[in-house]
Order: structure tokens, then sequence, then C-alpha cells
């Protein structure tokens, strides 16, 4: 009993986290996935780990979207997988976007960040991973209770 | 999914785990088998919480009116829910939710629970959707429910019939005595809510308002309640004592005089149309695929559009016939 139109469709909250106002990166990729056809949740700037990670636990989201552009990408994305890890809700993909220096893209991926964004990406990139990590996530919630 | 999934997430969410909310409101946004017996089950637990319809015009500030009101309403102890609904692309379908921004200092509240929804391009779902989620919010024990929305078509005023208490926001400036004449949404208010009233213009607006409320232009007039008007400014924190005084008086008019359940029957009356509606649109496409097709197109080179729709109909009703009789919601 479903027509295409009623499909579930892709939800992904963007948000900004810690001291940080440069919101334009962010909203330019909300902006986009809209455009391609998801839900977007998005947030706002100064966001903490906690008030992220519980928007998207209400909002139910299939993938996270965080941008950072202040430098203290390596403290927040910690404490936003242990927030994530608290609530149980460690199993929503997280991506990060900003001017993420390279040598910190190997320790954000061991802390579980799925994929990092760097500067002058594309966006139909950007559109791709987050609707594959959407599609994995769906998959697995078939087979899990949450 | 399984229904033993779906007692499980229901039992959870009881409990107050607030991913399985998450999931079971998910589960009730998309209209399918699962979602019919969840809504069933959350209904047969509901039915004690306050709805409160916030609608007024694009820009009048309903989202910050709502994140202080959320906070006006936890200082008395409530626990409170806020569905927040947006608009969608018509053409891609996709959605920017960005009312929640205005209510994120309520994140990390637990009694406070903020869910968006996007009005889709489907007919009718939006209020399905939203319908369904009042039932969920109320079964798991939220005090109260506001209801956002932009207070423009004919879904959005359907919904507002929902509220138990209806908010409509409107700003200095939005428009003079005329503009408060036109039909829609200004008419159906229980508290009219003049935000942004450190404006300048807010005092001739107010005076505007007064007046088409006591003439009884706008607000509808009942038996022991009489529209209010109320002067806010969300984003300086004034007025929101008064504006929950009022939402309270409302709420306490609404329980003594049995408005209160009168308007939960109501709200689930107009569930049954829509559920019926949303299983009627379905066979509908279905239908569609067999009786408007090339064949019969081509009558004397022209679409016959009358007799064309007439045997929609009845391809409709004969295969709704056959799909429904008989038939219980977890067959379908």
């Amino acid at each position: 009993m479903s027509s295409p139109q009623s499909t579930r469709r892709i939800k992904v909250l963007v948000a900004k986290l810690g001291i940080d106002g440069h919101d334009r990166g962010a909203k330019v990729i909300a902006r986009a996935l809209k455009d391609a056809g998801f839900e977007v949740v998005y947030t706002g700037i100064r966001q903490s780990p906690e008030q992220v990670a519980l928007a998207a636990i209400q909002e139910d989201v299939d993938v996270i979207g965080v941008s950072i552009l202040s430098g203290a990408h390596m403290h927040h994305m910690e404490k936003l997988m242990e927030k994530l890890r608290e609530y149980g809700a460690e199993d929503i993909p997280v991506v990060l976007g900003g001017t993420i220096p390279i040598p910190d893209i190997e320790p954000l991926k061991r802390m579980g960040i799925r994929e990092v964004f760097l500067p002058g990406t594309s966006l139909r990139y950007i559109i791709e991973v987050v609707r594959r990590l959407a599609e994995e996530k769906r998959a697995r919630e078939a087979e899990t209770l949450l | 999914m399984e229904r033993e999934k779906a007692r499980r997430l229901i039992e959870l969410a009881r409990k107050g785990n607030l991913r399985a909310m998450g999931r079971l409101l998910t589960l009730l946004e998309k209209p399918g088998q699962e979602s019919m017996w969840i809504l069933e089950e959350m209904a047969s637990q509901a039915g004690r919480a306050h709805v409160i319809g916030v609608t007024g015009i694009p820009g009048a500030g309903k989202s910050t009116l709502v994140s202080k009101l959320i906070g006006g309403l936890r200082r008395r102890g409530y626990k409170v829910a806020v569905i927040a609904i947006d608009p969608s692309s018509p053409i891609t379908q996709g959605a920017l939710m960005g009312d929640r921004l205005r209510m994120q200092e309520h994140a990390t509240d637990p009694g406070v629970f903020i869910r968006s929804l996007s009005t889709r391009g489907l007919k009718g779902g939006l209020s399905l959707a939203a319908l369904a989620m009042i039932e969920a919010f109320d079964a798991f024990g939220f005090d109260k429910i506001i209801l956002e929305t932009v207070g423009v078509g004919q879904a959005e005023v359907d919904i507002m019939h929902a509220a138990h208490t209806i908010l409509v926001v409107t700003m200095p400036g939005a428009g003079d005595d005329i503009q408060a004449l036109k039909a829609g949404v200004m008419e159906i208010g229980d508290i009219y809510v003049l935000n942004k009233s450190d404006k300048p213009e807010a005092q001739k607006t107010y005076e505007y308002l007064k007046f088409a409320l006591e003439k009884g232009d706008i607000g509808e007039q009942e038996e022991g309640w009489t529209p209010r008007l109320v002067r806010v400014s969300a984003i300086m924190g004034q007025g929101i004592e008064d504006l929950v005084n009022a939402v309270e008086d409302h709420y306490k008019y609404a329980k003594e005089t049995g408005r209160f359940e009168r308007s939960i029957e109501s709200r689930r009356l107009l569930l049954v149309k829509l559920l019926a509606e949303r299983i009627l649109y379905n066979i509908l496409e279905k239908a569609a695929k067999e009786v408007v097709k090339p064949p019969n197109l081509t009558d004397s080179g022209r679409i016959p559009i009358a007799p064309l729709s007439l045997a929609l109909v009845e391809e409709t009703c004969r295969q709704a016939s056959t799909t429904v009789k008989g038939k219980t919601i977890l067959d379908i």
C-alpha cells in the first residue's frame, strides 16, 4: 500500500559544532541535499555535540553531516561520537566537512567518521556519499530493532 | 517490519527511549501496512494531551515564539512535544527544514521532543502524518503537543482543526483591518498573538486587531470563550507569561466545557477520512493504469474526459470492494 510519492525520503541532519559562525558552506550543502530530493533538518550554528546527537535521534535521520571551520574538529567530533554512543545511536553515519588538515583525516576515520569532505569537494560527490550511507543504514535497519 | 518489532518499539518508547520514539514517528510518517497498525495501537493509548496549534503568516516569528512557549510550558512542569511543519519542494520533493533551528536551546531538555515534518507533494499526506504523530506523542506521555505550520492552504487549516487550542500569530505591518477580514486562517484563532510587538508600528496593528476582534470580524465567539489578543516579543522574551496564561485558560475552558473531548473526536474522525482517502487514492492510481490508457483515449481522436473519468470511478470502486471487503487492517 504505497505509492511512489509516499516512499520514505532520505533524511539528513546538517549541523555546525562549536564556536564557529561560518555557515555558508553548511547552507550550500543543505541546499544541494534538498535539491537532490532529501529532507534536510538544519540546526544552525553554535551547537553542542549533545544538541546534535539528540536532534539526530528525535528526527530519526539517516545521516549526520557536520561542518566545522574553527579548527576544533578533533575535540568536537570525539565528543559527538561519544554522545551518539551514549544514546545508542552510533549506527547513524556521520560525515564531516570543513577546513580539515590532511593528517587529521585518518584519526577522524578511526573515531568512526565515515567520510571527510575537504574544501573543493564536488556537491555531486557529497550527495552520492550521503545517499550511499543512508541506503546502507536503511538496509541495516531491516535487520535490527533500531 | 514485523509486528513483534513494532510492539517492542512501542514498549521501549513508552519507557522513554528516544530512539524508539523517533523510529515510530518515522513509521507513522510513511503511510503503509505497519503504520496503520501502529497508529491504531498509539491511538488506543492516547487521548490525554493538550494539542496547541500555532499558525500564521510566513515570517511572523512562529518558530521563535514556539521556542519561548516551550520554555514557558516547561516552567510549569509540562512535558512538551513539537511537530514543526515545513514546506517541501514541489519539484524535487526535497525539503530544508529550519524551524528546529530556533528551538535548539531545548534539544537537550529530556522533557522536550521536537520533530520536523515536510509537507510532501501528497494530497492529504501531510495531515495524515501530522495527525498520526499527535496520537503517538500523546501515547508517549507528553502533556502538551505543539503543532506548528504555515497557515497557507486547506490542509493546514484542516490540521489546525485537530488542535484543542489555536494560536494565530501575526506581526506589526502585516496588513490592516482589511487583511484581518480576509477569509482563511485568520478566522480560526482562539488566541491571537501579535509578535514582534517591540516594533514601532506595533501599537497600530494592535488597535486594528483589537477592533477586528471586538467586532467579531476575526475569531469565533463561543459559549464561555472570547478570543484573546496577546502582545508578545518572542525574541525579547516579552509577554510570554501572558501567552502561557492565555493558553492555560483556554485549556481549562476546553476541559470544563467538553470541547477537549469533542476536539479529540473530530481529530480522529478526520484521521478516519484521511486514511480511507489514502487507501482509495492508491487503488485509484492502480485502476488508472488500466483505464486511462491509449485504446480508451482515442475516441474519434479526442480524449473523452467525462466518460473516462466515470469509467475510472467504476473501476476504482470495483477494485476497492475486492481489496477491502472482509479484510482487517492487518491484511491491507
